[in-house]
């Protein structure tokens, strides 16, 4: 299995990751080589087989509720890259 | 060419947690931005969620309440898109297996046969922030207070063929969430939201024509006009010879009319896959039987009830159980009332509803409490009052003069019940319209009204009106 | 004295022989001095550290210090910690301050160890090498031009260097056995659950699991019982009781039955490792325990479906770094969509990309089933094999890598080989199962290590496994030259 360019340019834009155009050659180059290693699986046969998300076969834990958090955001905001009155700023969405 | 209309709802109700689906943040309306946002509902780096267990349980009584199955296993999964309100980069909702899966609803719509709306699904996911776009030139806030509030996500099967179907199933869903105490149903606040799936096919034929996606309807009133708006423009792009594209489409209450949220969808792809911050939810059936021995009376058990036990018509019987505040008044001031439901019914329906609905009030916030609806009711019926003067007590009781007694007291309204005392008011009316007693024993029947009119007006509607009829009967003859 | 386990350090400590200050002190310093050249450390927490040490040595002085109570260790800087930074490697978080603690951190903390730093790292731990860091490559102790191994190569090489008693790490895929192999410790990797993950950033969560870089099993054993335990906010965490796991470390292993993998031994593997490994086992047959071959026959799908699973959870893992709320935003977007792939673009270094790249690609409509779901099956076979293997067998033994640390830049250029170095160690993380890497020699005057793999929560008998053969061997002694 490989990429082209254009599997590279609509995976960069789903993932939101501006990539170079001068790079995309080698991101082709990587991807269809990390594929093709990927490729292996398709010889296994796994008609019967579960398939398995978590390495621990247990049910989720449930929590009480209850408000345990309090406000810290200040803490949080002095973080963030822009903020006003309490808001974190983007360029304007349009709708 | 007669059209049919095809419509299928996803309405999202908030559920009614004291705290966040995955986090102890606060889930209470109306916060200082973000000042309910912990550092998981920030999606900040390497914090984890940990599932309330009040959001699982509200699900499954959801789920028992419209007979589906409630599943032993569920999966959380991610749907991944990039949004400034969804501080993860993804959602955590449900995908391939939903907590409840199946289901189903009756619906009426006035003068039409009753009909049952299939439920596909409702699954346990988490709202997102609010992206506010006024105030910061040229950019957007983001108030992510809202984030991780628990949402339940109610799919129905495209069964409803009519705007007005598709309120009467909203509606339907919105006062069964409120009876179970799982949604406070607050549609100002978003807590009870919707998206309409909308299509049209020739009348007929049974294959689905091409559907859009009406977002984030927030009123019934909305959902009626977006949906009719939508089936016009969707009858005129097909009968200009256009197609219809599969698209979302925004409501647009000021213009009445829905538009295309441009095609920005293009580039979406969910890649939903299994959420491994979580594990799969299972509930047994002891969980299962324990949540349904704790589910309320249902509407349309309450509603055969009322018809049953307390003798009411269907369409009283359904309008005092469209809501549970309402139809936990009604039974209230039926209780003090004693006897006579149908009285009560009358009164909260017509007097009470009315009262309400001018002065834009709530049942939650009547002036009138069910404990003094059903006191003067009882005057009533023991006949201190007449139905008459009873609507000049409501009026004093709403105006907050007090209970009915106290009203009948201060006002002095209490009936007149000594013949003795009618009979002397009734001679002296006699005695003062001599001309018409002539012309009504002549055979003018319709002159009895006057005198009973007469005789209300002398004892200002105090005397009891049956009385009043027996013994004027008497003394005409 | 910086040669000293954390076992005696921890003894001289009670014993007044030295204080908390004057070790922190001694290791601060050689940190001043060796770092420079090494780039083990992106965060040297001086101030913080020394006070910690005055508050451990008022601690012990009260009598109520815990065996790490003074004992300065170092954190892989992947775990969140409150007020000093934290950059998981990476430009994107490189003004990035947490609020609040990991788990992990929080428990050495309050047992009283003194974190004398942050150490480098893999970008988002997404390497074999420690050359993805936003911070620069690691150099390997044994060899200053070669590689630590990752992605907690700054760990690894920091206590091979003695710059650090002990440290933190993560593996994801081998991030802590491999380099731990390549610079000659001992490195654990415990069952999935058993370490909360609370406040340690997330590369591929269903893998994830912390675990202690040392000198020796014995001292493992001490940080496992500061690390390991229940933790109610990681939904993964396993509510289970966590044994005493210095209790059974001197346990004889007699009729201790070892299974080695015919796969683990084929193409593939160096002869000059294979010959350690092999003289590894004759040694634990000396001490009594019984060998018998077996299979894992699905080994050679294991680097094939851990580049399906994690990089499909890291590409969602990694969507929160939208330079909306933390983390690097670039300058002057033009619009929503500018901030999010330049401020990403920007913050993300080439192989996170790429495997974010590769996640988003196998997890999207169309190739979801191919790729994903059919990984997700076979993992099963793979954890199948193991638990088949553990009807047998108590542990199971191989190589922990194919080779000795490599070049520096030697498969920078190449994802494919680079991911082949982890070929023994990934499977442990698809199962879920622990592991650990000690040493056991060394080919050409670097070190080899080997693995030893248990059954599930059987860390103990690891460790005790482990420390038998240190009992009985000298490798875990040596020491890079420059360093001793």
């Amino acid at each position: 299995m490989s990429v082209d360019q254009s599997d590279i340019t609509k995976v960069a834009l789903l993932a939101r990751l501006k990539i170079d155009e001068a790079d995309i050659p080698q991101y082709v180059d990587n991807l269809s080589n990390i594929l093709g290693l990927v490729e292996q699986m398709s010889e296994v046969n796994t008609n019967d087989v579960m398939p398995m998300a978590h390495p621990l076969d247990a049910a989720q834990r449930l929590r009480a509720d209850e408000v345990t958090e309090t406000d810290q955001r200040d803490s949080f905001q002095a973080l963030a890259p822009q903020v006003e009155s309490g808001l974190y700023l983007v360029p304007k969405v349009i709708e | 060419m007669e059209w049919e209309v095809v419509i299928g709802l996803e309405i999202h109700a908030q559920l009614a947690t004291k705290s966040k689906i995955f986090s102890g943040a606060s889930t209470a309306y109306g916060a200082e931005p973000n000042t309910q946002a912990c550092a998981i509902d920030l999606g900040m780096p390497g914090v984890l969620p940990v599932l309330n267990e009040e959001a699982v349980r509200m699900a499954a009584k959801f789920g028992l309440a419209v007979g589906s199955r409630v599943s032993n296993r569920s999966v959380f999964a991610r749907k991944n898109y990039f949004y400034p309100d969804l501080p993860k980069g993804y959602q955590i909702s449900q995908f391939e297996l939903p907590i409840v899966a199946g289901g189903r609803l009756e619906i009426q719509v006035e003068g039409e046969d009753a009909r049952m709306i299939a439920i596909t699904r409702a699954h346990l996911e988490e709202d997102a922030g609010k992206s506010l776009h006024e105030g910061f030139q040229g950019l957007t806030g983001v108030d992510l207070n809202r984030a991780g509030t628990p949402l339940l996500e109610i799919v129905s099967e495209p069964d409803m063929r009519s705007a007005k179907e598709a309120v009467a199933y909203m509606k339907k869903i919105h006062s069964l969430v409120q009876y179970l105490e799982i949604c406070d149903g607050n549609m100002q606040e978003g807590s009870f939201r919707c998206d309409a799936n909308v299509s049209i096919r020739p009348k007929g034929q049974e294959k689905l024509g091409t559907r859009s996606e009406i977002k984030n309807l927030n009123s019934f009133r909305f959902v009626e006009r977006a949906i009719n708006f939508e089936v016009e423009r969707q009858i005129d792009v097909i009968e200009g010879g256009g197609e219809v594209v599969q698209e979302t489409r925004l409501y647009d209450s000021d213009k009445d009319e829905t538009r295309s949220m441009r095609s920005k969808e293009e580039a979406f792809d969910y890649r939903y896959f299994p959420d491994p911050d979580l594990l799969p939810i299972e509930l047994d059936e002891a969980y299962i039987e324990a949540v349904r021995s704790m589910l309320p009376e249902l509407p349309d058990e309450k509603k055969a009830r009322f018809m049953a036990e307390l003798g009411l018509a269907e369409y009283e019987a359904s309008v005092l159980t469209a809501s549970r505040e309402l139809a936990d008044y009604f039974e209230e001031a039926a209780r003090i009332a004693g006897d006579d439901a149908k009285r009560t019914a009358n009164w909260v329906m017509g007097d009470l509803l009315g009262a309400l609905n001018k002065a834009g009030k709530e049942i939650a916030d009547s002036p009138v409490s069910a404990a003094l609806l059903g006191g003067m009711l009882q005057r009533i019926n023991d006949h201190t009052i007449s139905g008459k003067i009873a609507k000049q007590v409501f009026e004093c009781m709403w105006n907050g003069e007090g209970n009915a007694d106290s009203v009948i007291e201060a006002k002095g309204l209490k009936q007149m019940t000594d013949s003795g005392e009618i009979e002397i008011i009734i001679d002296e009316i006699i005695a003062n319209n001599l001309g018409q007693l002539e012309q009504y024993r002549a055979g003018k029947d319709k002159l009895f009204g006057f005198f009973v009119g007469q005789v209300m007006k002398m004892t200002q509607g105090k005397a009891n009106p049956a009385q009043v009829n027996e013994l004027l009967k008497q003394k005409l003859a | 004295m910086h040669t000293k386990t954390i076992a005696q350090l921890s003894a001289a400590l009670r014993s007044g022989e030295v204080s908390s200050v004057e070790l922190t002190t001694l290791f601060l310093e050689r940190i001043k001095q060796h770092n420079p050249a090494l780039n083990c450390f992106i965060s040297i927490t001086e101030t913080q550290a020394l006070e910690a040490a005055v508050a451990a040595d008022q601690r012990l002085k009260a009598g109520n210090g815990a065996p790490l109570t003074g004992v300065p260790i170092a954190h892989k800087d992947i775990f969140c910690t409150q007020d000093v930074k934290t950059t998981c490697g990476s430009r994107m978080l490189d003004n990035f301050i947490a609020p609040y603690e990991s788990t992990c951190t929080a428990s050495f903390r309050d047992a009283g160890a003194v974190m004398l730093g942050k150490t480098n790292m893999d970008e988002f731990a997404m390497g074999s090498s420690n050359e993805t860091s936003y911070y620069g490559a690691v150099k390997n102790p044994w060899d200053q031009g070669r590689v630590p191994g990752g992605s907690s190569g700054g760990s690894v090489a920091a206590v091979a260097a003695r710059l650090a008693p002990a440290a933190t790490g993560t593996d994801t895929g081998g991030s802590i056995r491999q380099p731990a192999a390549l610079c000659g410790l001992t490195g654990l990797k415990p069952t999935y659950g058993r370490v909360s993950r609370f406040g340690m950033i997330a590369f591929a969560s269903s893998l994830d699991q912390a675990g202690p870089v040392t000198y020796n099993a014995e001292d493992a054993a001490l940080m496992m019982n500061v690390m390991a335990g229940f933790d109610e906010r990681d939904s993964t965490s396993v509510e289970r009781e966590v044994p005493d796991y210095s209790a059974n470390l001197d346990n004889g292993i007699k009729g201790l039955k070892i299974g080695l993998p015919k796969e683990y031994f084929g193409e593939g593997l160096d002869d000059n490792i294979a010959r350690v490994i092999d003289a590894a086992v004759k040694e634990y047959e000396a001490l009594g325990a019984v060998v018998t071959e077996i299979s894992l026959p699905n080994t050679g799908l294991a680097v094939p479906i851990y580049y399906v699973v994690a990089p499909a959870e890291c590409s969602t893992n990694l969507s929160r770094f939208d330079g909306v709320r933390f983390g690097h935003r670039c300058d002057d977007p033009q619009d929503l969509f500018d901030l999010y792939t330049r401020s990403r673009g920007e913050g993300f270094g080439a192989e996170v990309k790429r495997r974010i790249m590769i996640g988003t690609y196998v997890l999207s409509a169309g190739y979801y089933d191919a790729y994903y779901l059919k990984a997700q099956k076979i993992r099963r076979l793979i954890s199948e094999d193991f638990h088949a293997a553990f009807e047998k067998v108590d542990v199971i033994m191989g190589p922990t890598a194919p080779g000795t640390a490599f070049k520096l830049g030697e498969k920078a250029d190449d994802p494919v080989t680079m991911y082949l170095s982890d070929i023994y160690t990934i499977a442990v993380n698809m199962a879920g199962l622990p592991a650990v890497s000690i040493p056991a020699g060394f080919v050409d005057g670097l070190p080899v290590g080997l693995q030893v793999i248990g059954n599930y929560f059987d860390e103990s008998r690891l460790l005790n496994v482990a420390h038998k053969y240190q009992q009985a061997t000298d490798w875990h002694l040596q020491l890079p030259k420059e360093f001793q």
